[in-house]
């Protein structure tokens, strides 16, 4: 009944593992497109999950229903997560910023919804979700999925390694692209669209044009997050794109600093080696007995360690409300 | 009578007779029938004005005239209920805001817009029109757009020079005093090479010093070949540098004129103090 008898090396290998993982890159990727989105453009986009969720159904349902090949599925999922940008956009983003944030937290909520639904039942179907697109994306996998991969203690099978190689590699180039457009005249046009619009458009900028492009480019990379997860997980199921997963990846986006380049990714690692960190010592701290099962059973340990980001969140957000990366005389400027 | 004049002097306006709604000799914006109510109070009720090219022009009245109103409708901002504008012999009806604003009719806003998280040489890069950098693929490239970006921070840096502002040039411009600001959208709005600046309110604020500085670049603005409109309470800036005065009250034009007549006018004196008043704050400005 003691912290030594924990077995710590364990616990500290499974969050490294999962904070360089597949869902970080998932995450990561996902916050990426937020970050376009809140960051740099000003969109106030609380339905990422349905954009991720049109990027992994778009791909897909291009292989079950149409049998495309890979790589045109991935096209395909990019302009179902475009399509959902322009129905989203084209009707609010000539209005004021809050409209776009009613519209997407509910239109992500229909997604989910539509693609569970009965009626769609022999398209998507329902809750049991796509399972047999994942047939011509295994044979991309340069990796022997009978063997391990992985440096030391870090090992994993060759299926998922190429998931997580997939994930960080799409991440690394969605990082790229953000980088050189926001150091563009684009992206100055673009920040200044945040700044003030009316501004913008008294200098012959068309705001709700560029409101638009960055919505499309945000949401487009969020599709490629849910293309990641598909292949990773082999499967693609409605009740994996709720309402929660846009807030967690405004979490990640928040611990990381608000519209810097690297913000997403080491927000993603911090969150999700927070979440495993707390998992792995309150299940082995209840295990021990070193917290009484009246107080907490193993299996409940899954909300506590939520409520435990949540209070990271919030220790952050009063000591530096800026994210890890933010810069706290830019958000200073604010206030005056 | 007036101190300096613009270069132009107005003397292009010579002759032109002082009643609201008379035709210029050169106008570079004419505005007909432009109506705008907002429910039962009708803001703007313009029949008829031109705006001479070159010259500067104030647009005055009393609050709640209109002015502010009637500079969104020109600029886009805001629709009339009716009328039309024709900027250039080109009549700009359909275009939007931004539209309007890359035909070269560029405005300031009364409370300022300095683009607080954006360096002050980024506000001003923004300015320029026709970026190719500013479209979605080229963007990605930058050799596409890197010597056109050099050509304009080069002129960037040379008007923040004019203005007084270089030593900002790589502060946040959200670290600007007021006046500074006020300076800033000026020059922003320079950068977009407009053949008509609007400005609103441009020494709102501003302290009697950086006032004078910022008065001294209007008047060089007509040498230059641009038009300056612009709403101004203060009415010694209206006397200082306006070549020809347009006054609003109600919504309509009241009144136009040389800037040493037009505190003369019984109508402007009746919008502005009531009709039994003598009118001694207008004659002063004029005998200035």
């Amino acid at each position: 009944m003691t912290f030594a008898a924990i077995d710590w090396g364990f616990i500290v290998i499974q969050t490294v593992e999962t904070s360089l993982g597949l869902e970080a890159a998932v995450y990561a990727l996902a916050a990426v497109g937020l970050n376009i989105h809140f960051g740099y453009a000003g969109l106030l986009n609380f339905g990422q999950v349905g954009f991720v969720a049109m990027g992994a159904y778009g791909m897909g349902l291009s292989v079950t229903l149409w049998n495309l090949n890979p790589w045109l599925a991935v096209l395909v999922g990019m302009g179902f997560a475009t399509l959902f940008a322009l129905i989203l956009g084209v009707p609010t983003l000539r209005l004021r910023g809050d409209y776009l944030a009613i519209v997407t937290i509910a239109a992500a909520e229909i997604i989910r919804l539509l693609a569970r639904s009965t009626t769609l039942g022999d398209i998507t179907r329902g809750a049991e979700g796509l399972h047999a697109f994942i047939g011509p994306f295994r044979e991309l996998n340069p990796f022997d999925p009978g063997s391990e991969y992985g440096i030391g203690p870090f090992m994993v099978g060759g299926n998922q390694f190429f998931a997580i190689m997939l994930g960080w590699g799409v991440t690394a180039m969605a990082l790229l692209v953000v980088w050189q457009l926001m150091r563009s005249p684009w992206g100055r046009v673009v920040k200044a669209i945040r700044e003030d619009e009316d501004a913008a458009r008294a200098l012959g900028k068309n705001a709700y044009w560029y409101k638009l492009q960055a919505l499309i480019l945000g949401g487009v990379i969020g599709g490629m997050a849910g293309m990641v997860q598909a292949v990773g997980k082999a499967t693609i199921q409605p009740d994996s794109f709720v309402p929660a997963y846009t807030f967690f990846f405004w979490t990640v986006l928040i611990l990381g600093g608000v519209g810097r380049i690297w913000s997403p990714v080491i927000g993603s690692i911090i969150f999700w080696a927070m979440l495993t960190f707390f998992q792995g010592t309150l299940i082995a701290m209840v295990n021990e007995g070193l917290i009484p099962t009246g107080l907490m059973d193993p299996t409940q340990v899954n909300q506590i360690r939520f409520m435990l980001v949540g209070v990271g969140l919030a220790l952050l957000m009063v000591f530096r409300p800026q994210g890890i990366f933010g810069s706290r005389e830019e958000m200073m400027l604010d206030a005056r | 009578m007036p101190g300096e004049r613009s270069t132009d002097g107005g003397h292009s306006l010579a002759g032109v007779e002082h009643v609201p709604g008379v035709a210029k000799p050169d106008p570079v914006l004419v505005v007909e029938k432009m109506r705008r109510a907002f429910g039962g109070l009708v803001a703007v009720d313009v029949d008829h004005l031109e705006v001479q090219r070159g010259v500067i022009t104030a647009l005055i009245g009393p609050n709640g005239a209109g002015k502010t109103t009637f500079f969104n409708l020109l600029t886009g901002f805001d629709r009339p209920d009716t009328g039309s504008v024709v900027f250039n012999g080109r009549d700009v009806e359909r275009l939007k805001s931004h539209g309007r604003a890359r035909e070269g009719m560029v405005r300031t806003f009364q409370l300022t817009k300095a683009l607080t998280k954006l360096s002050v040489l980024e506000n001003m890069k923004l300015g320029a029109g026709g970026q190719t950098g500013e479209h979605f693929l080229q963007s990605l490239f930058p050799f596409l757009w890197k010597s056109q970006e050099d050509a304009i921070e080069e002129r960037a840096r040379e008007l923040l020079r004019r203005f007084r502002l270089d030593h900002m040039a790589d502060e946040f411009s959200g670290t600007l005093s007021g006046g500074q600001r006020k300076l800033l959208e000026m020059a922003r709005a320079l950068m977009a090479s407009p053949a008509v600046v609007m400005l609103d309110e441009p020494v709102a604020g501003v302290n009697p010093a950086l006032t004078q500085s910022l008065l001294e670049h209007v008047r060089r603005l007509p040498g230059e070949g641009v038009t300056v409109i612009f709403v101004e309470h203060d009415m010694d800036v209206v006397w200082d540098i306006s070549d020809w005065v347009v006054v609003m009250a109600e919504g309509a034009v009241i009144a136009e004129g040389y800037p040493e007549s037009i505190g003369k006018n019984q109508a402007v004196i009746d919008a502005y103090l009531g009709s039994d008043h003598d009118g001694d704050e207008l004659d002063e400005g004029s005998a200035r």
